[in-house]
């Protein structure tokens, strides 16, 4: 019914209940002590002015009103901290299970890359019914991530990734904001994100794509030579990585960390931070040597490597055999292929039209 | 005690000494005040210049009337202004200045010098900020945040940073002067419990500008030396975490909201006394506040960055001080409010403002409670849902209490009387304009309009054409004190040493005051807002208190 009226936003989320529930909650409360206090001035002012009142009545105080009137308000905001905690808890904890999609902000543009491998910029579809999880870097300064329609916003930032989640509702066309002011063209870092029904959406993220995100971060990790010496087998001189996403990792000093995707970014970009037990600090740093795609790649291949849906590469050179990093003849062709087959991915079927 | 009620011929601090001489290496407060009120002025009108072209801008969602960096930099340019050359110093360097060694019954502050020193300090500050401004501004937001301030903003940052880096130091004099004066300067007999509310809110004040700014400054200091020598700081291409930044930068900025609100409460509190003949309903609880506040507001400063990428319960923790927060301003303005129940009240102007100051700080104060809600909060930071609330608490709070102070002692600080019928005008067009400005702001932020947006959706205009209009009518309400308050000086009637038979010592002498404030130094026996011994019909004999007309 809200989302009819012009001065309020659209509702296209399961967060948005939750969180103008307490907006109106919290909308009745102002309203009540704004009224309560102006009506009281007014009345006091009226009744006690001087042509009235000639004389004041001196009165020094009461404790009994002064503790009504701090314990009152004091319940009150607890109750509002326990609830809007709830709610943040939900907005902060995505569920397990969700499809997640990468975002890479830049001054001033969004860029998408869906698992399936499709890419876009400034317009994110996104199914209906389904729960979505954004897991998002910056190339330069702080951006936000900003869909008022979903009530969700998260600062994206450069050198690690932040991360939101949403379900959306309603299919149809919504805004997309960068809340965070980023320079020059900020109010133009502006998109859409588009809600598709469930089948729509499985029918535009198929279209035109040759390889999802995993598949073209392992195209990375052959191109990089990461595959030289993080192997399958023993043998490497890096750790296996089949099976290390989400799980505990021993550090040489002794520190456990978990295998998110911070941790498999940092790994990559500054390997020297964090050194797994066992492992010598002999990786090269890929600071400045990767574009944030393809980190992004990277990161959906290792954590493919964990959950079983990707396996690490058969070697086709020898370890050591010569210059670093190696590309591998029969992957290059493929790679090229690859980007030619990307600005294809582009186009979409057009989503079913704004139900309002 | 020598009467002050035929002053005509008496020395005061305006004609003890002639010459620009005299005004630009005096040590007298009083003069002090003079000149921080006419440069803070100035600023006020510049930042005021800069908020009516942003408001010009939105009238239309195109941005069609200044070019994006042009408009980045007006919003810059209008908070730099606005909070570090007119809001910190507003009510403390004008009011505290000329008010606290009065009402205190002492005869200047306690290093004058030190008191010239921070005027100077100030004007150099302030210096840097427009040689920013004039040599092509700056586009960071007044929030300086990095990494954008550090590498990849083209303007003046350097500029503009020393600029607040050096006014930093002069709220620091002022601050340190005050907390000196307070406790080594009192007359004989006024206890703490005695003192002003005003004296007790701008105690609170001092100790934050005191604690507070120095963490300021380092900030600044760390973001040159990442800007002008690369050292990875905030950085985190150079290994330095940007989030850094905003906890150093909030640690102090938070707790500056309260420099600009907590002496306008002062403010209010010795007003609502005078025009309703009354003690302040529950004096201790209202000076415990001040201090609860100075206290609390330094524990609160992450509940700006409850979406920056701070953990979760980091978040929680920063919510729930910051409900706690809420607590004490509540607290000031219920006891506000019963101090009108059986008083005698009058509507001059400063009282008008005083009503203006209660509704708006109320409404500023409860939306402070929809942000403190971290669920709501994801989803209004960064909006005009923001921009509209903290325009509430620090001009609907900050400005109002100046504008309040301003006409409740600009006859002791002139020794005139400004026009009653335009001053209430004025006091009624800015509390209409400021409204009407504001509130669709609130509306604007929940729908969801980004802060900072040179073009917008067109669905948010017709409450974006509002705000311009009520901006107009804000803008005429700000002029129309100019105009009276300078005619007042040479056509204003004379106001003799206490036109509104107020309580506070600083109405037992002569207005304008004479250099050293008081004849004889005062003994004071009685408690503050002692009306019924003004107001006792056989009153008369009380030492120092003139009756009107």
């Amino acid at each position: 019914m809200w989302s009819n009226l012009p001065l309020f936003p659209a509702r296209a989320s399961t967060m948005a209940g939750h969180v103008d529930a307490l907006y109106f909650f919290l909308v009745a409360m102002a309203a009540f002590f704004t009224t309560l206090i102006a009506s009281l001035i007014l009345f006091f002012a009226l009744r006690y002015r001087k042509s009235r009142s000639p004389q004041a009545t001196q009165i020094h105080g009461s404790t009994a009103l002064e503790l009504l009137w701090t314990g009152i308000p004091l319940g009150i905001v607890m109750i509002i901290f326990v609830w809007s905690s709830v709610i943040f808890f939900m907005q902060t904890r995505p569920p397990k299970g969700a499809m997640e999609i990468y975002c890479v902000a830049k001054q001033w543009m969004w860029k998408f890359q869906h698992p399936e491998g499709q890419r876009e910029i400034n317009e994110l579809h996104v199914p209906a019914g389904r729960d979505v999880r954004m897991v998002m870097t910056s190339q330069d300064v702080i951006h936000s991530f900003y869909v008022p329609a979903f009530r969700i916003k998260a600062d994206v930032l450069p050198g690690r990734y932040t991360s939101t989640w949403f379900h959306a509702t309603v299919p149809g066309r919504y805004h997309l904001f960068c809340a965070e002011y980023c320079g020059t063209q900020h109010s133009g870092m502006v998109g859409e994100v588009v809600v598709m029904e469930p089948a729509d959406y499985e029918r535009w993220a198929a279209g035109g794509v040759d390889g999802s995100l995993a598949s073209a971060g392992e195209k990375s990790f052959q191109q990089y030579g990461c595959s030289m010496c993080h192997r399958a087998d023993a043998a490497g001189r890096g750790p296996n990585l089949t099976g290390v996403f989400g799980r505990a990792v021993l550090l040489d000093d002794g520190r456990t960390v978990t295998a998110d995707e911070s941790y498999v970014r940092e790994s990559i970009l500054n390997p020297g931070a964090k050194i797994v037990s066992g492992f010598k600090n002999i990786m090269p740093t890929f600071e400045g040597q990767l574009s944030e795609e393809e980190v992004i790649g990277l990161v959906a291949y290792v954590k493919a490597l964990g959950n079983g849906t990707a396996s690490l590469p058969a070697l086709v050179s020898e370890p050591n055999s010569g210059t670093y990093p190696v590309a591998p003849k029969a992957e290059s062709s493929a790679a090229k292929s690859d980007k030619t087959a990307t600005p294809g991915a582009k186009p979409a079927p057009a989503p079913p039209a704004a139900k309002q | 005690m020598e009467t002050a009620s035929h002053s005509e011929a008496k020395t005061n601090y305006l004609n003890a000494d002639y010459g620009i001489k005299s005004w630009l290496l005096t040590t007298d407060h009083k003069r002090i005040a003079i000149l921080y009120l006419g440069s803070i002025t100035a600023f006020f009108f510049l930042g005021g210049f800069f908020a009516m072209l942003i408001r010009l801008e939105l009238l239309t969602p195109a941005g069609d009337l200044v070019l994006a960096d042009t408009y980045n930099k007006l919003f810059t340019m209008h908070g730099v202004v606005m909070i570090f050359l007119f809001l910190i110093p507003s009510v403390p360097a004008v009011f505290g200045n000329f008010l606290v060694p009065m009402m205190i019954g002492a005869k200047d502050l306690a290093f004058p010098k030190l008191n010239l020193a921070s005027w100077y300090i100030y004007m150099i500050g302030a210096g840097f900020i427009l040689y920013a401004i004039v040599t092509g501004g700056l586009d960071t937001g007044w929030t300086f945040y990095t990494p954008y301030s550090t590498t990849y903003s083209n303007t003046n940052v350097i500029s503009a940073a020393l600029g607040v880096f050096i006014t930093g130091f002069s709220s620091i004099f002022t601050g340190l002067n005050i907390i000196v004066t307070v406790h080594r300067m009192r007359a004989p007999g006024l206890t703490w419990r005695r003192l002003p509310l005003f004296i007790w809110a701008h105690y609170a004040t001092s100790v934050i500008m005191v604690l507070g700014t120095p963490v300021l400054a380092i900030t600044i200091v760390l973001v040159a030396l990442e800007r002008l020598f690369h050292f990875g700081i905030f950085d985190a291409r150079l290994g330095g975490d940007p989030l850094l930044f905003q906890h150093l930068f909030w640690f102090y900025s938070h707790p500056a909201v309260y420099i600009m609100i907590l002496p306008s409460m002062g403010v209010v509190s010795e007003v609502i006394a005078c025009f309703s003949r009354k003690r302040v309903f529950g004096y201790d609880f209202i000076a415990m506040s001040s201090i609860a506040i100075a206290v609390l507001g330094f524990l609160v400063w992450a509940h700006h960055m409850y979406v920056a990428g701070i953990s979760v319960y980091a978040a929680m923790i920063f919510s729930m001080l910051t409900f706690f927060v809420a607590i004490p301003s509540a607290v000031k303005v219920f006891n506000w409010m019963a101090t009108l129940y059986r008083g005698s009240i009058t509507f001059e102007t400063p009282m008008l403002y005083v009503f203006a100051f209660i509704g708006l700080f109320t409404i500023g104060g409860l939306t402070g409670v929809f942000l403190g809600a971290v669920g709501i909060d994801l989803h209004v930071t960064d909006t005009y849902f923001v921009v509209a609330h903290f325009h509430y608490v620090m001009v609907g709070g900050g400005v109002t209490g100046f504008m309040c102070a301003l006409h409740f002692w600009w006859p002791k600080m002139t020794g005139k009387m400004y026009p009653e019928p335009f001053a209430r005008l004025s006091a009624v067009l800015v509390f209409i304009g400021f409204n009407l400005t504001f509130f669709p702001q609130f509306l604007l932020g929940y729908m969801g309009m980004p802060r900072r947006y040179h073009a917008y959706p067109p669905e948010f205009q017709v409450l974006n054409v509002l705000s311009t209009a009520g901006a107009s009518i804000l803008a005429a309400g700000f002029l129309m004190p100019m105009i009276y308050f300078a005619w007042s000086l040479r056509y204003g009637k004379d106001a003799g040493p206490n036109p509104y038979r107020a309580a506070g010592l600083e109405w037992m002498t002569a207005s304008p005051p004479p250099t050293f404030n008081f004849d004889e130094t005062p003994v004071v026996t009685w408690e503050a807002y002692n009306y019924d011994e003004i107001d006792a019909p056989d009153h008369g004999t009380q030492k120092g208190v003139e009756v009107a007309g």
